[in-house]
């Protein structure tokens, strides 16, 4: 299988802030590629040097075929993008929206009928179709983006962070479509921050302040995860929060529920053992269990992040 | 074709969301309707009626017809006759009166001597405008100076000449069809680029096939639709309100109005390219009104200018529409006499358009 996208070593500078930090990646065809990251860890700013809207610092980036930047109008014609902020027109109705965009893109005036109808069908637009998108829900104007970025077949879609300001019921039905979409052969790029939405990934990216942290198959990662997963549980679990968040080879707790998660170095021999040494003084009815990692776990390693909000080792700082 | 389409759906776009937007397309009818209302009401060159106080003090025939003669001029109106110099000094003090006549009780005797004042015409110096009013007034013949009155009528006829009625409406409409133009116009387009930056339009837009030029042509296209029915408006208005003839022919009136509208649209484009918010835009559009109203000639006379301030208002395109409009409105000329004008007109245009299109990039950075 070829790859819809290519970057290599791409880099993307504003001023003295380092915003994409080389970056190397391969985006199969006809598959979910999600990027997973903080804000700030160069999602938008990958996706936009993709459409040709900013230019690398370094680096190059092929998009089907065609540099991104050179020949950025024919790479163009080629992808549907949904940009971060709503950006369809709030004071022009749903379906001259979806008109507007048809004609744009070079469609007959039969055509954009055609299309505009089919879309306001296939995305459940029929009820306002004649509102402004400016009163739309945020659920109804991310279908009607959607709707819009693919009025002209796009071969491939790139979606900056499509799910942030939309209701979970909304985000299932927007996901499945997305599958319908990969499945007649459309490679969907999909930024997020959502655990739930990365692991719906065919394959993954985590960015870590512009820089590639990890890249698989969601289970794929899981699997071969930097660090040992393990959960305790005890009566008095804030002691032992306090106690474990103490220890160096200990890269962090969070509290799920009657829990916590542990993540330590996989350099370590027996940590179950370990674990229990720590807190049995504490907490003598500590248990402890090893278990299975989650994407969370892989984004917490891959990332240096403490569960807290604090970075394990905020030394080497990109920018 | 492809290209005109797109084109023709931004400005169909553009449209649309214009005919929303009601103050704005409010505006497009208020902003031309208040200002010359305002402009020919207000602003008039030339006073009427003013009220006069007389002291004549010589009460001769030769004095009530020199005060007959100031009379008709239509400048003054006789409100008061003072019967002695304090009364006349109270009026005028106290302001009743903004205009006073003083004729000396040895009046005939003074104009057949000549050398001395026979008549004194007193003003209100605080009034800037009347003391050319007066001027006027002095400059006029007085009456009974033997062999002199084919003198006063040749000035008088003189005056005629020159300005029929005194009438400012006349000479202000059609250079008001400039000066709102060049106001509505700029801050149309001014807004235009930044407007889609700033509701978040510009990125999605971008990324669409539409081009450059496309982008540009199509959001100035129905200004200039918009333009032409701004000034459909003011000639209807100075028409019924002021009596403001349209001597030449209307069709080239509105050619010429087209290309300076789509200057003066260029101009904001390029504006909007420049500014950052819609606010910026604004600010940018008015730093270039003051000048364009101020120096095309609409309120001082060209020719009084400095140098350095006639090259600047030669590169204005209110400037060459003033005398476009007036040539055709008032003089009949024809487009074909005014090519330099419309050539430099033109000119902006294409720099401006162009200017805008190149620094317009469809990227964000």
């Amino acid at each position: 299988m070829s790859d819809a996208i290519t970057a290599r070593g791409l880099r993307r500078t504003f001023g003295s802030v380092v915003a994409v930090d080389g970056i190397d990646l391969d985006v199969p065809e006809s598959q979910i590629y999600g990027f997973l990251g903080p804000n700030g860890s160069g999602k938008s700013t990958t996706i936009r040097m993709m459409c040709g809207l900013l230019r690398p610092t370094a680096g190059e980036i092929t998009v089907l075929g065609d540099d991104a930047l050179a020949q950025a109008e024919t790479v163009r014609r080629k992808l549907g993008y949904m940009t971060q902020r709503f950006s369809l027109w709030e004071d022009l109705t749903v379906r001259e929206n979806l008109h507007f965009m048809c004609r744009v893109y070079g469609l007959s005036r039969r055509e954009s009928r055609e299309r505009v109808a089919d879309r306001v069908e296939e995305y459940r637009l029929g009820d306002f179709a004649g509102r402004f998108a400016g009163t739309l829900s945020g659920g109804q104007k991310q279908r009607l983006a959607l709707a819009a970025a693919t009025l002209h077949e796009p071969r491939l879609l790139l979606l900056d962070e499509p799910t942030s300001a939309v209701d979970p019921q909304s985000r299932r039905d927007f996901w499945e479509k997305l599958f319908d979409l990969a499945a007649q052969g459309t490679t969907i790029l999909v930024s997020t921050h959502y655990m739930d939405e990365a692991e719906r990934c065919h394959r993954l990216a985590i960015l870590d302040r512009g820089r590639l942290a990890a890249e698989g198959a969601p289970k794929q990662l899981a699997r071969d995860i930097d660090a040992a997963v393990l959960e305790v549980e005890c009566r008095d679990l804030p002691a032992a929060r306090r106690q474990l968040s103490g220890e160096d080879w200990v890269r962090s707790v969070a509290q799920l529920g009657g829990r916590l998660h542990v993540l330590v170095d996989r350099s370590e021999p027996d940590p179950g053992s370990r674990l229990r040494g720590t807190l049995v003084a504490a907490c003598p009815d500590v248990a402890v269990e090893r278990v299975a990692a989650n994407l969370e776990d892989v984004f917490v390693a891959a990332t240096g992040f403490r569960a807290g909000g604090g970075r394990v080792a905020p030394g080497e700082e990109a920018a | 074709m492809s290209s005109l389409v797109r084109m023709v759906s931004v400005a169909w776009k553009e449209t649309r969301q214009l005919l929303r937007d009601r103050i704005t397309f409010g505006l497009i009818v208020g902003i031309p309707a208040l200002q010359i209302v305002l402009f020919g009401y207000a602003i008039n060159f030339d006073v009427r009626d003013l009220q006069a106080v007389v002291l004549d003090q010589a009460r001769t025939s030769l004095s009530r017809q020199i005060v007959a003669d100031l009379a008709a001029t239509q400048v003054m109106r006789i409100a008061w006759q003072a019967d002695s110099e304090e009364e006349f000094r109270g009026i005028m003090a106290r302001g009743e009166a903004a205009i006073g006549v003083v004729i000396q009780p040895d009046v005939e005797r003074r104009i057949a001597e000549g050398g001395r004042s026979a008549v004194q015409i007193v003003v209100d110096g605080s009034q800037p405008s009347l003391e050319n009013i007066a001027q006027g007034l002095a400059g006029l013949p007085l009456a009974g100076r033997p062999g002199e009155a084919g003198t006063r009528d040749g000035a008088v006829a003189l005056r005629v000449e020159y300005n029929p009625e005194k009438r400012t409406a006349v000479q202000i409409v059609p250079a008001l069809v400039g000066t709102i133009l060049n106001i509505t116009m700029v801050i149309f387009t001014a807004g235009a680029i930044v407007r889609e930056r700033e509701r978040g339009n510009l990125e999605l837009l971008i990324t669409t096939p539409v081009s450059r030029g496309e982008l540009m042509l199509g959001k100035l296209l129905p200004y200039i639709a918009i333009g032409l029915i701004q000034t459909t408006l003011i000639l209807l208005l100075g028409h019924t309100l002021f009596d403001v003839p349209i001597v030449g022919s209307l069709v080239e009136l509105y050619a010429g109005a087209a290309l300076f509208i789509a200057a003066t649209l260029a101009l904001g484009l390029f504006i909007s390219t420049i500014a950052r918010t819609q606010f910026q835009a604004f600010q940018m559009a008015f730093m270039t009104m003051l000048p364009a109203i101020l120096m095309s000639g609409f309120v001082f006379p060209f020719d009084g200018m400095p140098q350095a301030a006639q090259w600047i208002a030669q590169v204005l395109p209110l400037t060459h529409f003033v005398e476009i409009v007036r040539g055709i409105v008032l003089r009949g000329a024809h487009l074909t006499d005014m090519h330099a004008q419309l050539a430099k007109l033109g000119a902006f245009f294409v720099v401006m358009m162009t200017a805008a299109t190149l620094r317009f990039h469809k990227r964000l950075d």
